[in-house]
């Protein structure tokens, strides 16, 4: 009996266990509100050129520190409203037409993708003359997206030997500034994905304590009653 | 009012008293609470009835809300779910604690049901008890299975894809079974509009009788305990209470409320800080759209189905037919109605097996799990064996392994029950 | 899980009940701790509540939607009216000339509110001869305030509403009549004048609906 209780008990431990690796993680913050407004600049004058973003409302931008008034002077596109999510104007058929793709909405790409995956696809792009674009991606294969970076990254190529990425053009960012210019894009959608995930944390320490309270006072219950119990 | 002032106590005895004349008020909570006596000597496993209950009603009142915002079409889903994470105030945690209710309401399901097996609560006269609660446990996997489908995401609905084609491969009416369940030529708009009327009203409806008769089964032969001795053949002369038993109420409501609040710190740290869990609770893949043109590489179950997928793939075709395997799947549940008579022992409770029992349910727990795991991985997961195997998948050979204990667990029961050594089982319960 | 043989004995032994009545001390022990337990119970199920409750009041995306309108005022020619969409509802933005202003308090007699006393009908800012900031532009909720219907705009004298018509609105459900601000005239089934909305200028040509003016008025 007791051997199979430990039994049960490790079990989902070993079951859980293997998760598949990456390699890196990214070196984000979410708490670093500087490093989230870098990245929602990112994300607004680049990625939302082809990629919307329909369920985040641009007022929302407030919980890492801007004001609607900053938002509207500075992210918003003309005739956009601070309570609009950030729609794009392309059609979605001509997107397809163009990279034989719809670009996916990015509201919750983090969600799907995870911050490391994204971290790593974003510093991932190599030159390649197969493919439509001449760029691939070193973990996504034959991406339809094309490296909106690469005045900032320069330009890699995939050593098929080391089947490692190495820089032959440098861009205007050198690799360390590079990287932290993607860990901020990152640390943003992966706000974007949960925009209330801090809150949530927080309410659930004042809930878990709340709790404990409860536990004390209804153990004490229980031991009252169980007295009369021979 | 005359001018004699009543007293608070004697007012409330008055309302009771006329409520009882035309409605049983009093003796039913007599019945069922105060003068219902259960055995003294319940342990941790016993907590998981009350905390299933808890489980089914945060979920009909988290699931109302959600109904408010959210909208089953094809269309809207996916997007109502984030309207809800999003825009609606208190949105995301009543959608966490939805989510998360589902997985925990199958933890502490299969914790019931195992209680249920180590102490023999299935056998006489408890059977009904037992087979009701099979039915409860196949409406939940109904309900489950149904809701999975509303996220409208990536899982979802490859998922429905692939359980509604398994009723294709049913001899003879298969393919016209599965249009009809889907209403489509494949999962589409009208498979996900008659899956959320299902899901929020039709299997609810279900679980709620069905748990309704469990009760009523229960409390008419009285609790089984871990002893398995029955409390009721030891009675005071006086009263003719059971010597062993206690009133469930209080004593059993306030041991009951612990277990609930317990359980609602596990609950809460996984609804606020956990709610993915890793990815089994919330598939990273359903935070994609649905796509009707791409199948995500690797499709798999949410966790508390996996077992039974795993045996689903592990049965190799017949004739070219998909059939076998599906069957076996199906069986892999049912049988569990079979156990109060699969079961030859002459006692109920582990505590009084011998050890052939205990290896085999032992056995049957690992092939659980094991086979769980498997569920959630591709089956090439552990590589193939060499030529000498034909270059089998090692994990589908594996989950073979496991399936056939799986069944064997229940087919030899007569046999092993029946010839396990077993020791004397006390006349009254230890305590 | 073996069982030892003194606790076998005991149980075995023991035919009284299982339980007890507890002592008097205990009792009122336990009164305590019960009522004690249920009151932090009853905190944490109407805390648990807030979500719940909360989940219906509007959305973000109502609250988006109901947000404020802006709608520039410099297109409209004296004498025409101009409906922005608020909150789902339509509001008229009606360009009186100076004679129609002028012609506002003269009918006082026929109204059954002239002085606009009934407050839940505009702001503050807008109880005053011609319901509005600005004299000449009046804005109003276009919901008749009987049972709903959206009135029709009859901004002309006479014409087909005859003869004693000074121009305003006229309700085609039930017939209410309201003048060019909104006011409703006596005999009508409307009980009270058409809603001023909230609103204020941002500059000269620019109306915001849903926003109070930051006090100048």
């Amino acid at each position: 009996m007791k051997k199979l209780l430990v039994i049960i008990a490790l079990l989902p431990i070993i079951a859980f266990a293997n998760t598949a690796a990456v390699t890196e993680s990214a070196p984000i913050d979410p708490s670093n509100q500087a490093s989230l407004q870098r990245g929602a600049r990112t994300f607004i004058n680049s990625c939302l050129n082809c990629h919307s973003a329909n369920y985040m409302r641009y007022n929302r931008l407030v919980d890492i520190g801007l004001t609607e008034k900053e938002i509207k002077e500075n992210l918003l596109f003309a005739g956009d409203k601070v309570g609009d999510p950030m729609r794009i104007a392309m059609d979605p058929q001509d997107a397809k037409k163009w990279f034989g793709v719809t670009p996916p909405d990015l509201s919750v790409e983090v969600r799907a993708r995870g911050v490391d995956w994204l971290y790593a696809y974003m510093r991932g792009f190599y030159k390649d003359e197969t493919t439509p674009s001449g760029w691939n991606n070193i973990v996504f294969d034959k991406v339809a997206m094309p490296h909106v970076f690469y005045q900032q990254q320069g330009e890699q190529i995939l050593n098929h030997e080391t089947h490692e990425l190495e820089l032959v053009k440098p861009g205007r960012l050198n690799p360390a500034e590079y990287d932290a210019f993607v860990a901020d894009l990152t640390n943003y959608m992966a706000f974007m994905a949960e925009p209330a995930k801090a809150q949530r944390k927080s309410l659930g320490i004042w809930v878990l304590l709340f709790l404990g309270v409860l536990l004390v006072l209804t153990k004490k219950v229980k031991a009252a009653y169980w007295k009369d119990i021979k | 009012m005359a001018d004699n002032k009543q007293k608070p106590s004697e007012v409330i005895a008055n309302v009771v008293g006329w409520v009882d004349r035309r409605f049983p008020l009093t003796s039913t909570m007599k019945a069922h609470l105060t003068e219902y006596y259960a055995p003294k000597n319940f342990n941790f496993w016993y907590f998981f009835g009350s905390l299933a209950m808890l489980v089914l009603v945060m979920q009909i009142l988290t699931g109302i809300f959600l109904t408010m915002h959210y909208k089953p079409s094809a269309a809207e889903a996916f997007a109502s779910v984030e309207y809800i994470m999003r825009d609606v105030f208190g949105g995301n945690i009543i959608r966490y604690m939805h989510s998360t209710g589902a997985s925990m309401f199958f933890v502490v399901v299969y914790l019931h049901m195992f209680r249920g097996i180590i102490y023999g609560s299935y056998r006489t006269p408890r059977e009904l008890i037992w087979l009701f609660g099979v039915g409860i446990f196949l409406a939940l996997m109904g309900e489950a299975f149904f809701g999975y489908l509303l996220p409208w995401g990536q899982m979802s609905y490859w998922g429905a894809q692939v359980i509604t084609s398994l009723f294709g491969t049913v001899p003879f009416i298969g393919p016209d079974l599965m249009e009809w369940l889907r209403g489509d030529f494949l999962t589409a708009d009208a498979t996900l509009n008659r899956f959320f009327a299902f899901h929020v009203i039709a299997l609810p409806l279900v679980l709620l009788g069905l748990v309704m008769v469990h009760l009523v089964a229960l409390h008419e032969v009285g609790s089984n305990n871990p002893d398995g001795v029955e409390i009721k053949a030891s009675k005071d002369k006086k009263t003719g209470i059971p010597l062993d038993g206690i009133p469930f109420h209080p004593y059993y409501t306030v041991k009951d409320i612990v277990g609930v609040v317990v359980f609602l710190m596990v609950f809460a740290a996984i609804v606020f800080f956990a709610p993915e869990m890793g990815g089994y609770f919330l598939e990273h893949n359903n935070f994609i759209p649905a796509d009707p043109l791409k199948t995500p590489e690797h499709i798999a179950p949410v966790w508390y189905f996996t077992p039974y997928y795993s045996i689903l793939r592990a049965v190799p075709p017949v004739l070219n037919s998909q059939f076998p395997g599906v069957a076996a799947m199906g069986l892999s549940v049912v049988v569990f109605a079979f156990l109060p008579w699969l079961d030859k022992s002459p006692v109920k409770s582990i505590r009084y097996r011998g050890s052939l029992y205990k290896r085999w349910l032992v056995a049957f727990v690992v092939s659980f799990f094991v086979l769980g795991y498997l569920g959630t991985e591709p089956s090439n997961v552990w590589g193939q064996f060499g030529a000498w195997a034909g270059g089998a998948d090692r994990a589908t050979v594996v989950a073979r392994i496991f399936t056939a204990i799986y069944f064997l667990f229940f087919l030899l029961m007569p046999w092993y029950t029946a010839r396990d050594k077993t020791k004397p089982v006390p006349e009254r319960v230890t305590y | 899980m073996s069982v030892s043989d003194s606790e076998k004995e005991k149980s075995v032994k023991s035919s009284a009940l299982s339980f007890q009545e507890p002592s008097q001390v205990d009792k009122e022990k336990r009164q305590f701790l019960v009522v004690a337990t249920a009151a932090v119970g009853a905190a944490g199920a109407a805390t648990a509540a807030i979500p719940f409750v909360g989940s219906m009041l509007p959305s973000e995306r109502a609250k988006a939607a109901g947000a404020p309108v802006e709608v520039d005022v410099s297109d409209i020619a004296p004498g025409q009216i101009k409906t922005a969409e608020w909150r789902g509802q339509p509001v008229w933005i009606i360009k009186r000339t100076d004679e129609m202003t002028a012609e506002l308090p003269k009918h006082n007699d026929q109204l059954s509110d002239p002085m606009c006393e009934v407050t839940s009908q505009q702001p503050a800012y807008c109880q005053n001869a011609d319901r509005s900031i600005k004299p000449n532009i009046g804005v109003v909720v276009g919901i008749c305030t009987h049972l709903g219907c959206s009135p029709t705009a009859k901004l002309e004298q006479g014409g087909d509403m005859g003869a004693g018509w000074t121009g305003g609105f006229y309700c085609p459900c039930h017939g209410s009549k309201f003048d060019l601000a909104g006011r409703v005239f006596k005999g009508s089934p409307a009980p009270t004048n058409l809603v001023v909305p909230p609103h204020s200028y941002i500059d000269e040509n620019t109306l915001i609906i849903g926003v109070e003016a930051e006090m100048e008025a």
